[in-house]
């Protein structure tokens, strides 16, 4: 029908304008008489699919017949984790509560919405504000959540009277309003509605004990009559005070070595960010980890310096307020005077960013006690009291639990049970708890990703090949780290008959297979990039493409995009060109096979010429490079042998470098450097580029700190002067300074961003030295490069574009997403690598290793083991322990501990083990035997025999 | 990126090569080659599409208003009321589905005076359309077309029509460009060669805005038209569809306008499926621009329908009253 002439109504409200005045607002209103109810019962209404089921039977001994629940606004939004679970099918979500819900919480709408839309859970909407007899206006004299509670039950009531009407009155289907308000409730039963209150409801639901085990009870809130906390300001107040500047707006970051310090990150306008300290319970005013808040700044003379102690929340359940309130003051006495910085308190929470924390439950002593501490992974949480009486059975296990709230009475926030990951130590329990508290999506990936999977078996088509070079006779070899399967890049160097060389990039054409906007293009924009932890990968896109189709596999047909030189042998680029093409790989070889057959002057074979040419042009590459500017960095990564049944790592050693590894990333750094300015050219609009700040001087104080020590200099003006200063650093008879230096340095850079080009203008890359940059080079884990393909081919006429690819707000949301994405997974990869390391330890027992003090801490030492790439803290006061005298001084950094001074890069001995005395938080404790210091250092222990694993040890 | 207006005939403004473009549509736009290939990656920034008469070029539409773009809007206000346009079920703010025109009613003859007049309320957008002539040219005699009718639109908008009350009812920039465009559609639909030397002057004031403005305009004129017995083509009928989440909404209101959406003004000869005028301001990627426009012209012949009942209705209500 193109038009609909059934009732018109005029909605008139007044609405105040941004300038202050009243506006009168008149917007019509349909009300339409095809609005079907979407039950499978009713013959009346004509609809096509029917969502609810007609055998919708909740086990629950209240309704022992069918029925439909209709929740209220309230419902939903405290209880939405009782909707998700999958018991709860055959709900009826009302327009008018998903509009209230929309307008009150984004976070619980997006929920709803995702239920609404997974067909099992049939969930139906009833359109019930455009409902010929559905909708009902506001009275004279009627509050606006009065009306809507109203429309709630017109439309309850109309569900039960038209299903009553058509034939399912034999099946005795019914309706039931759920709500928690006492007045709905009467006002409901009055109209001989089926009612009721969520809670009971639930309680008597039979098939599973699991979502009642998830009712936060909201009604008997824990009390204390002594208030803890000052009152959180109102958000008019907050707003009034942050436009006067009395307040400042910012992110609330904790602290993870010390519960009882946080920063709020105040963003400036431009560069200018300051960081405002918060100290103490008081001061941090319930605020969570990433919540945005509000500061209020102390008067001057109460600014402190940020502790350098360790302090951990051992607190338990009862609130420990001596033992609290003596902390607080050994935090307040060790802050010096000199290095203080702005201090604030918190005064009120603009937004909470809760979601669902993973941990494990500290169940409560008393037994019988239904309320107990869950203490999350994350150290930057506070605990949660959650109220269980399943605590035996989640003892032990690692659990998901949800903030509801936190009042100014209680000392810990309240929540409530979500979801039970496994039993806690266990390698795949450990995995998931990983992956989901860094974010990263790891399901399977759905139906609708796979369906748009190219059908095996798969072969390039004569279609294909129209718009694609035919590369195929040309020597092309993949050099890669061992037992990769998903190869993305190639190469090929050839002599050409003018003299010169041409080197070619040969990329798997992703974008071939993954067209955009379908869902698997959503997946893998989603997941942005493919997470590698020990021993498992977690895919971007689906296996088929990841290890087969796309990777460059020898002696098979792949489609690669090219990116083809023509250069001098001074590796002068003459000319650059782009082209989709077909190519088959003569060789797949691993980093130490190219370099044999680099290194072996008997072989003389195509792959082995083409290989000496492109190492020969890498080398003078690496050296023009440096020239410039470019960083030559170090952190130590480590790799795990890891035994082939029962998946528990054997060994680990440090990954080594070669001459290839240097060659292969000569080779991509130079086609990213290509490609990025190809596309920017092209497209200055929209160009997804990446970039390296430089980072303020500040950051490089703790290098230069460090180098003074032992009497080096480093200049930080530029990259250049860094790296220059960073080559002549030298330490006689300390061969390992230079790297220790190298790794300090890392940790002084700001992290590398993707970004769109239309929307920033600072495009420079500090680390590589280069003008622009971009990542083109792995499209099968990066989804930037992806849309770098997808730009690239456009440029070369390959291709064509879409609407999104243009729009640079949405490549700059896009770009938001990578950068977050690619954060996390490598959170996840190194929080997997300290995993292993610990699993590693767990079988080998006490080690005695030799290392390095990284940093000087007031009451500890962090110790870095060059062997395994290792890092652990050595503590000095034990709380089992007398504290040895300890005497800090800033400015070396140096620790006196008795008639020992430790100073950076000393080199220390220490012993390595397991401690497994917390479970959750099993950690590496290091402890130290050389330099002997009477009551501090221990003896050294017995090395267990190492002859038993002589081939692993190297 | 450059922006470059091109007349007749047409190119490409990036690669210059000359496109040929449909017999009936002569077009005023930033224009782009479609092999060339900048072609799908700029955005298609119509102006007007004006609908010529045999061996005549149409006129080309010129607006006074500077800067005349309005994408920089688009851009910045987004969907500021942060009102869900479209739900998952389909349903738009009022109640109506995607395709659904506003309820229009429409009565001709309104006025006894004048040679022709109409009242037309779409919605909650009613406007008033007056008819004088064909009748000698008055003021300027220069205007004078020997083989032709000039034909003279006055486009304004009642002090009370908004919800703030308007300054200054006609005669700024956005009424005189108004005023063109309607001129431009009714020279291009009246039969204007059988009245040589002579002026048809067509008022139109809108009562009350809320959206849509144009087209309400548009349709109602065309029912004045006929009442003052003044022969065209065909109806001419307009629709202004927008673009939310990849569907075409047909007939916006006020919210929807302002809620950021990208929309098009369309006015259409529905029988033959001429264009007669079409008109956006906004920026919208070209592979989304022919569902756009199939949409407004389906749009535009459901007002055909309803016109054509009204005029059906009032001369059965007229022959009633002679006594026929």
């Amino acid at each position: 029908r193109a038009f609909i002439f059934i009732m018109l109504k005029s909605k008139t409200f007044v609405k105040k304008t941004r300038s202050g005045g009243v506006m009168k607002i008149v917007r019509e209103h349909y009300l339409r008489d095809d609005i079907w109810c979407g039950s499978e019962v009713c013959a009346e209404c004509k609809q096509e699919s029917a969502v609810l089921q007609r055998d919708a039977c909740i086990e629950s001994n209240l309704c022992t017949y069918p029925h439909y629940l209709i929740p209220d606004t309230n419902v939903v939004l405290h209880q939405i984790d009782v909707l998700e679970d999958p018991v709860i099918r055959n709900v009826i979500i009302l327009q008018t509560v998903l509009q209230e819900v929309r307008h009150r919480s984004a976070p619980v709408y997006k929920r709803l919405k995702d239920i609404i839309h997974e067909k099992e859970k049939h969930f139906y909407t009833f359109t019930n504000e455009h409902h010929r007899d559905t909708f009902i206006e506001r009275e004279p004299g009627e509050s606006a959540n009065d009306r809507n509670d109203r429309a709630i039950r017109v439309a309850t009531k109309w569900y039960s009277q038209h299903l009553k009407t058509s034939e399912s009155d034999a099946e005795g289907l019914k309706v039931v309003l759920l709500t928690n308000d006492q007045g709905n409730t009467q006002k409901a039963e009055e109209s001989s509605l089926l009612v009721y209150k969520c809670m009971w409801s639930m309680f008597s639901i039979r098939g599973s004990t699991d979502p009642f085990k998830k009712l936060c009870v909201s009604t008997n809130e824990i009390t204390s009559s002594k208030v803890l906390f000052p009152e959180h300001l109102p958000l008019s107040r907050i707003q009034a005070g942050i436009k006067s500047g009395s307040f400042l707006q910012g992110s609330f970051r904790a602290s993870r070595d010390n519960y009882l310090e946080a920063t709020v990150f105040v963003q400036g306008e431009g560069e200018d960010s300051t960081e405002v300290l918060i100290q103490g319970l008081q001061n941090l005013n319930r605020a969570v980890h990433q919540d945005v808040v509000a500061v209020q700044l102390l008067p001057r003379n109460q600014w402190v310096a940020p502790s350098a102690v360790v302090l951990q929340d051992e607190g338990t359940a009862k609130d420990d307020d001596a033992e609290e309130e003596e902390e607080e003051k050994a935090l307040r006495i060790s802050a010096a005077e000199a290095a203080s910085k702005p201090t604030g308190k918190i005064v009120g929470i603009i937004k909470r960013s809760w979601r669902p924390y993973c941990g494990m439950l500290n169940a409560s002593q008393i037994k019988e006690s239904t309320r107990h501490l869950f203490t999350p992974a994350d150290r930057r949480i506070p605990r949660i009291r959650i109220e269980t009486r399943q605590s035996s059975t989640l003892a032990g296990q690692r659990i998901m639990v949800a903030i509801d709230g936190w009042p100014k009475h209680s000392r810990y926030p309240n929540g409530h049970f979500v979801r039970s990951l496994g039993s806690a130590g266990e390698k795949d329990t450990e995995q998931e708890v990983l992956l989901l508290e860094h974010d990263v999506p790891h399901q399977d990936f759905s139906q609708a990703v796979l369906s748009f999977l190219p059908k095996m078996p798969w072969a390039i088509t004569p279609e294909d090949m129209v718009k694609r070079e035919d590369l195929r006779h040309l020597t092309v070899c993949s050099v890669d780290p061992p037992g990769c399967t998903d190869i993305d890049d190639a190469l090929h160097c050839r002599e050409l008959d003018n003299g010169n060389l041409e080197v070619g990039v040969h990329i798997a054409d992703v974008s071939h297979f993954i067209r955009p906007g379908n869902a698997m293009d959503k997946e893998a924009a989603n997941r942005g990039t493919t997470v590698y932890l020990c021993g498992k990968r977690i895919d971007m896109v689906p296996e088929l493409l990841s290890s087969n189709l796309c990777s460059l596999r020898s002696n098979v047909e792949r489609m690669a995009f090219s990116c083809i030189w023509e250069m001098n042998d001074k590796a002068e680029i003459l000319k650059t060109r782009f082209t989709k093409s077909v190519i088959n790989s003569k060789a797949s070889l691993t980093y130490a096979e190219a370099q044999m057959r680099i290194d072996d002057t008997t072989m003389n074979d195509d792959i082995t010429q083409s290989l000496r040419g492109l190492n020969k042009l890498a080398k003078i590459l690496k050296r023009q490079r440096i020239e410039k500017g470019a960083l030559t960095l170090s952190s130590l990564e480590v790799r795990f042998h890891i035994d082939s049944e029962t998946h528990d790592p054997i060994d680990l050693q440090t990954k080594e470098l070669m001459e290839t590894n240097s060659m292969v990333e000569e080779f991509m750094l130079l086609a990213n450097i290509s490609v990025a300015q190809k596309i920017y050219d092209e497209f200055p609009d929209c160009a997804m580029l990446r970039k390296h700040p430089a980072p303020p001087p500040s950051n490089y104080d703790i290098l230069l700190k460090a180098a003074k020590s032992k009497n080096v200099e480093i200049h930080t003006d530029s990259a250049k002067a860094l790296a220059d200063s960073l080559d002549g650093a030298k330490v006689d008879g300390f061969p390992y300074f230079n790297t220790l230096l190298r790794i300090l340095a890392t940790r002084c850079m700001m992290q590398a961003v993707y970004f769109c080009s239309g929307m920033d203008s600072d495009f420079h890359h500090y680390g590589l030295a280069s003008p622009i940059y971009t990542h083109f080079t792995s499209p099968i884990r990066r989804y930037a490069d992806i849309i770098v393909h997808r730009l690239l081919a456009v440029a070369i006429a390959a291709d064509s574009t879409y609407p999104d690819l243009m729009d640079k707000h949405k490549q700059s949301a896009l770009a938001n997403n990578l950068n977050y994405r690619h954060k996390m997974s490598q959170y996840a990869q190194r929080a997997s690598v300290a995993f292993h390391t610990q699993l590693f330890f767990k079988s080998r027992g006490i080690l005695n290793e030799a290392g390095y003090v990284l940093f000087v801490r007031k009451n500890a030492i962090i110790v870095l083991i060059p062997k395994f790439g290792l890092e652990g803290t050595v503590f000095f006061d034990t709380k089992d322990k007398a504290a040895p005298n300890l005497v800090f001084d800033e400015e070396g950094p140096t620790l006196k501990v008795e008639q020992h001074n430790f100073c950076i890069f000393d080199k220390v001995k220490v012993t390595i083990s397991l401690d497994a005395s917390n479970i959750q938080h099993q950690k590496i404790r290091m402890a130290l035997i050389d330099p002997v210091i009477p009551g501090v250092s221990v003896p050294a222990p017995d090395v267990e025999p190492q002859a038993k694993k002589p081939k692993l040890d190297r | 990126m450059r922006k470059k207006t091109y007349q007749l005939p047409l190119c490409c403004c990036r690669c210059n090569v000359g496109i040929p473009i449909a017999d009936c549509i002569q077009i005023r736009l930033v224009i782009y080659n479609p092999k060339c290939i900048y072609y799908k990656y700029f955005w298609a920034v119509c102006l007007a599409i004006v609908l010529p008469e045999k061996g005549r070029m149409g006129n080309v539409v010129r607006r006074r208003t500077r800067g005349a773009l309005r994408c920089s809007s688009f851009e910045v206000c987004g969907n500021m009321a942060g009102l869900e346009l479209l739900s998952d079920q389909g349903y738009r703010l009022d109640g109506r589905k995607a395709t659904e025109l506003r309820k229009v009613q429409a009565r001709m003859g309104v006025f006894a005076q004048a040679d022709g007049s109409a009242y037309l309320e779409q919605g909650n957008t009613k406007a008033l359309a007056v008819v004088y002539g064909p009748h000698e040219m008055r003021g300027s005699r220069s205007r004078t077309r020997h083989d032709r009718a000039v034909i003279n639109c006055q486009y304004s908008m009642a002090t009370f029509s908004t919800a703030e009350r308007k300054r200054r009812p006609h005669g700024d920039r956005k009424s005189t460009e108004m005023s063109l465009h309607l001129k431009q559609t009714f020279e291009a639909a009246v039969m204007t060669q059988l009245y040589p030397r002579s002026q048809i002057d067509i008022y139109v004031k809108i009562l009350q805005s809320d959206g849509g403005n144009y087209s309400v305009c548009v349709n109602a004129a065309t029912l004045a038209v006929i009442d003052a017995g003044i022969p065209m083509r065909d109806y001419v009928c307009a629709c202004t569809v927008g673009f939310v989440d990849e569907t075409p909404l047909a007939d916006l209101c006020y919210a929807e306008e302002s809620g950021g959406v990208s929309s098009l003004a369309l006015a259409l000869l529905p029988r033959g499926g001429q264009i007669a005028l079409l008109q956006m301001d906004a920026r919208l990627h070209q592979d989304h621009l022919e569902a756009l426009i199939e949409a407004a012209m389906t749009a535009c012949k459901g007002v055909s329908k309803v016109l054509d009942e009204v005029v059906r209705q009032h001369l059965e209500e007229v022959s009633v009253l002679s006594g026929e």
